[in-house]
């Protein structure tokens, strides 16, 4: 009885050691970041080091530029190939070798993948390819694009396996063609758990900073432009972070907030929509 | 105008299970016909074969030739075809969840691209009149989802779906056997007064229901057919003497 | 130890390497390279498959039209009397083609999106491969286990951009010290944590508490290791790494040279932080497949809950759990920005887990940029290869432990 008490007493401890640091981060974030933001924050660009003042406006326009370009990437490839493998590949060796390569992909560090882009876009020269040969805000919007694909693929996957068989037989009944049946019947059932998966991969492509070091590699000044350097929320975080400059760790702390305050939204509206379950009314 | 359905040797396998054995079998134009017999005896494997929905299964197989009004199904056309021509009924009730009332029944028509607004308007209409559910859903026909009708109303739902494509052959599998018993009889009304319009198979586990609403009456045991005839002369003087087994409870 | 390492995850490597002697950029070799990579999948996909028993035949629909045709059903006044007797609606479906061509495309348009991953996975590979090229043709598998001495002082030169000497050695030893000190930290608390919320846990505390915890796997990694720079350096830096030098010292992993708070130490802890929702979520997952009878069937033996959770649950769901903790050692491997923000950034050996070091992942991060030339740049590629080659055996070996486990039960939905 003894051991009883002491190792329910061990795993609540580990509990609590657990919850214990998201408390600090949050209240950390909280109290260092909510006192940094204002106005000036969300539609001002950057000043020189060492001055103060200035906002972080271009970084937000930048990791919406890059999150775009990702997601044009991630979400039609990860949806297509949810949908091979939940309607058209079930049980075949080509589904199974895709969804093992696709944890594979899942498990690539985002460091690789980065280098990957630099490789692909950075790097090559081409004459009459303008858009390579220099950092960009597409080789950026590449390589995140590429770490959404798996999480949208699975996702979309076991959505799509949980709408259950009639529905697609009471469409095949009706004279539909499959792809038709696929898209407006099976898919649109299938929509918000689907939806979930690709705010899923949002959210973690959201914070990445790692694959933009070298690709979309920053930039001081407003810019939006796909062929260009751009900045991007978590990039400026690191860069603010370790500046010796105590104004940016401020400004640091309050991109920090903002993109925690995003992706803590999304997974909340993730976490809804799945407990209310995916095919709500379907009796 | 319904059309009659001739079926020639049909057999149908399930992976390695022989399903249906030599079938054959001729179904006439605008009368009800019923099929009955013990559970896993293949009467849902033979409608699904006569609408080609057999086959979206990857381990089915079916050979053998199946006639509806003179086109051979299986050798002169596709699927999506056959099924345009032959609206079915399931089991259990299965509207399309994410769709209103109106949409449910117009799925059919829209999902293959038809867009006249005021032609669908008229057929959803008459396809709720003809499934006898117009008068408890007219006034939420696109505020309502599907899913959010009792079971007997869905059912009504999806026979409604399937007439709006305007079919020449209704084939219901069991469209009862989920359902309470006034929304049966609701069912069975309505299978009576669509039996002008359409050439109707129902697979029925339940021979009360065989006996009052078809007029032909097939039996099925162990995926053969035994015997074939009137529901008159199978219920009161069967030929076979499994049927007659079957008919007095014998087993099943 | 490094050696052996090193030469075993090169082997691997080596046949993508060796289809590169040529030269770099073929479109050939890219070709065969994506067919071995197809090959390999293929053969290594079949491991899961086999596990889960799949039954795979899939036999085709066929047909048979043995019976001849009787004539005159299909003459044109048949048709043309039947077409002429049917309303609107079935004129207007008996027009409307079988749209075979569209399923077709669409079935082929959907397997390219599947077969896209692959050409993803061997893009990687190959770029990878190619642009490592020029520091493997310098320094080959040396690169993972020697380091040039310097002539005066006969210390080891491990990385040395301005004179073209790399050496892998610092950052293998620290990613694989930051790892296993992480994994030191967090496997304890994510089993505890897992053992609470499925065994102990009251039933309204469990869906908030596991919230919380993978609440913790969705903060973005700069978010960890901005906290980690501002608030739990300072912390080890005044409170704990003087105690443990103190009481510690005397093993020399403690040692009182760094005075940063970076280090060793402080990339462990953090990485412990990010790991821990990924291990526990899981090993919540497989004791979760474990059977209530199982459990029962300890409880009626006698047994206090302890026993029972040690002996019904853990014991049967082990091989899940160490799934787990291997996937959440590839996590720590790959993990970057953290570590890169509190671990000092030095490309040195030490024994003291006080001191500075680099990860695989943190010295591409910092040096990449601007690396100083294109050997630099190459030699950084080779450590992402070698890194990527790490990763995915051994998210794959973790994956094949999780299966093992779990099959069987219906997956959980994300």
């Amino acid at each position: 009885m003894v051991t009883d008490h002491a190792v329910t007493a061990l795993a609540v401890l580990a509990t609590i050691l657990v919850i214990l640091p998201l408390a600090f981060i949050f209240g950390y974030l909280l109290i260092k970041g909510a006192s940094s933001l204002n106005l000036n924050f969300f539609i001002k660009v950057p000043v020189p080091e060492g001055e103060l003042g200035g906002g972080m406006a271009n970084a937000i326009a930048g990791s919406g530029v890059l999150l775009g370009i990702a997601s044009l990437i991630g979400v039609p490839l990860g949806i297509g190939s949810g949908i091979f493998l939940a309607e058209f590949g079930r049980g075949t060796r080509l589904a199974n070798a895709v969804r093992f390569t696709a944890d594979v992909l899942n498990g690539v560090p985002s460091i690789v993948m980065g280098v990957t882009a630099y490789a692909l876009i950075v790097f090559p020269r081409v004459r009459f390819l303008p858009f390579l040969g220099h950092f960009s805000a597409l080789a950026g919007g590449v390589a995140l694009g590429i770490m959404m694909i798996p999480t949208v693929c699975r996702s979309t996957e076991e959505m799509l396996l949980m709408v259950p068989h009639s529905i697609r037989e009471a469409a095949l009944g009706l004279g539909v063609p499959n792809w038709r049946s696929t898209l407006s019947i099976t898919v649109k059932t299938a929509s918000p758990g689907i939806i979930t998966g690709c705010m899923l991969a949002f959210a973690r492509v959201a914070g990445e900073t790692a694959p933009l070091l070298f690709t979309a590699l920053g930039n001081e000044f407003w810019s939006t432009s796909v062929n260009d350097p751009i900045a991007a929320l978590p990039l400026q975080i690191f860069n603010y972070s370790i500046s010796p400059y105590e104004d940016q760790h401020r400004m640091a702390w309050g991109g920090a907030l903002v993109l925690i305050v995003l992706i803590v939204l999304a997974v909340s509206l993730v976490r809804f929509v799945t407990s209310r379950g995916v095919l709500k009314g379907n009796s | 105008m319904g059309v009659s359905i001739e079926v020639q040797n049909l057999n149908a396998w399930y992976g390695s299970n022989h399903t249906l054995q030599d079938i054959n079998l001729n179904i006439p134009a605008n009368h009800v016909t019923a099929l009955i017999g013990p559970s896993g005896c293949g009467k849902s494997t033979f409608v699904r074969c006569i609408n080609r929905m057999h086959e979206t299964n990857p381990i089915a197989r079916v050979t053998g030739t199946v006639r509806i009004g003179g086109l051979d199904i299986y050798a002169d056309a596709r699927p999506v075809e056959i099924r345009r021509r032959v609206g079915m009924v399931f089991q259990r009730p299965n509207p399309f969840p994410t769709m209103s009332i109106y949409d449910n029944v117009a799925a059919g028509l829209k999902l293959n691209g038809y867009s006249n607004r005021k032609r669908l308007d008229e057929i959803v209409e008459r396809s709720l009149k003809n499934s006898a559910l117009w008068d408890e859903v007219k006034d939420d026909l696109k505020k309502k989802s599907g899913a959010s009708l009792s079971g007997g109303q869905q059912q009504r739902l999806c026979i409604a779906r399937a007439l709006a494509v305007d079919p020449e052959v209704l084939l219901m599998d069991e469209p009862a056997s989920a359902l309470d018993p006034v929304s049966t009889a609701k069912i069975e009304d309505l299978i009576f007064q669509l039996k002008s319009q359409y050439t109707i198979v129902i697979v029925t586990h339940n021979m009360q229901q065989a006996a009052r609403v078809a007029e032909k009456t097939g039996f099925f045991l162990n995926g053969r057919m035994v015997e074939f005839d009137s529901t008159h002369k199978i219920f009161t003087n069967p030929s076979d003497k499994r049927t007659e087994d079957y008919i007095t409870g014998r087993f099943g | 130890m490094a050696h052996r390492a090193a030469c075993t995850l090169w082997v691997l490597g080596r046949p993508l390497v060796r289809l590169q002697w040529g030269k770099p950029g073929d479109s050939c070799e890219f070709l065969l390279v994506c067919i071995l990579f197809f090959i390999a999948v293929t053969c290594l996909s079949q491991l899961p498959g086999s596990l889960k028993c799949v039954d795979r035949t899939v036999p085709e629909i066929r047909v048979a039209q043995s019976l001849p045709e009787p004539e005159a059903v299909h003459s044109p006044e048949h048709q043309a009397a039947a077409v002429a007797g049917h309303s609107e609606i079935r004129r207007y479906l008996l027009a409307r083609g079988n749209s075979a061509g569209a399923d077709r495309l669409f079935k082929v348009l959907m397997t390219l999106c599947a077969i896209s991953i692959f050409l993803i996975v061997a893009l990687i590979a190959y770029q990878l491969v190619d642009k490592s090229q020029m520091n493997w043709a310098r320094s080959g598998l040396k690169f993972f286990y020697t380091a040039v001495k310097d002539p005066v002082t006969g210390q080891p030169q491990y990385w040395d951009p301005v004179n073209g000497n790399f050496s892998a050695i610092p950052f293998i030893y620290g990613t694989l010290v930051t790892s296993f000190l992480s994994l030191f930290f967090a496997v304890p608390l994510a089993v505890g944590v897992a053992v609470f919320l499925t065994e102990m846990c009251p039933g309204f505390l469990r869906a908030p508490l596991s919230f919380l915890t993978e609440l913790l796997a969705a903060i973005p990694s700069i978010i960890y290791g901005l906290w980690a720079l501002f608030i739990l350096v300072p912390l080890l830096r005044q409170y704990a790494n003087p105690v443990l030098n103190k009481t510690l010292g005397w093993t020399g992993l403690f040692g009182s040279d760094n005075p940063t708070g970076l280090g060793y130490l402080a990339s462990g802890v953090i990485l412990a932080i990010m790991v821990l929702p990924i291990i526990s979520s899981l090993t919540r997952e497989v004791m979760t497949a474990v059977p209530q009878s199982q459990r029962e069937a300890v409880l009626a033996l006698g047994a206090t809950r302890w026993e029972m959770i040690r002996m019904g649950v853990l014991r049967n769901a082990r091989i899940g759990i160490v799934g787990a903790i291997i996937l959440g050692l590839g996590r720590a491997l790959g993990e970057t920005m953290a570590v890169l923000m509190v671990i000092g950034n030095t490309p040195e050996v030490h024994k003291s887990l006080l001191a500075n070091g680099a990860t695989m992942a943190s010295v591409i991060a910092n040096e990449f940029a601007e690396a100083f030339s294109d050997l630099h740049r190459s030699a950084l590629v080779e450590i992402g290869l070698a890194l990527f080659v790490v990763t995915i055996i051994v998210n794959i070996f973790a994956q094949l432990l999780i299966w093992a486990v779990t099959r069987g039960t219906p997956s959980r939905a994300h």
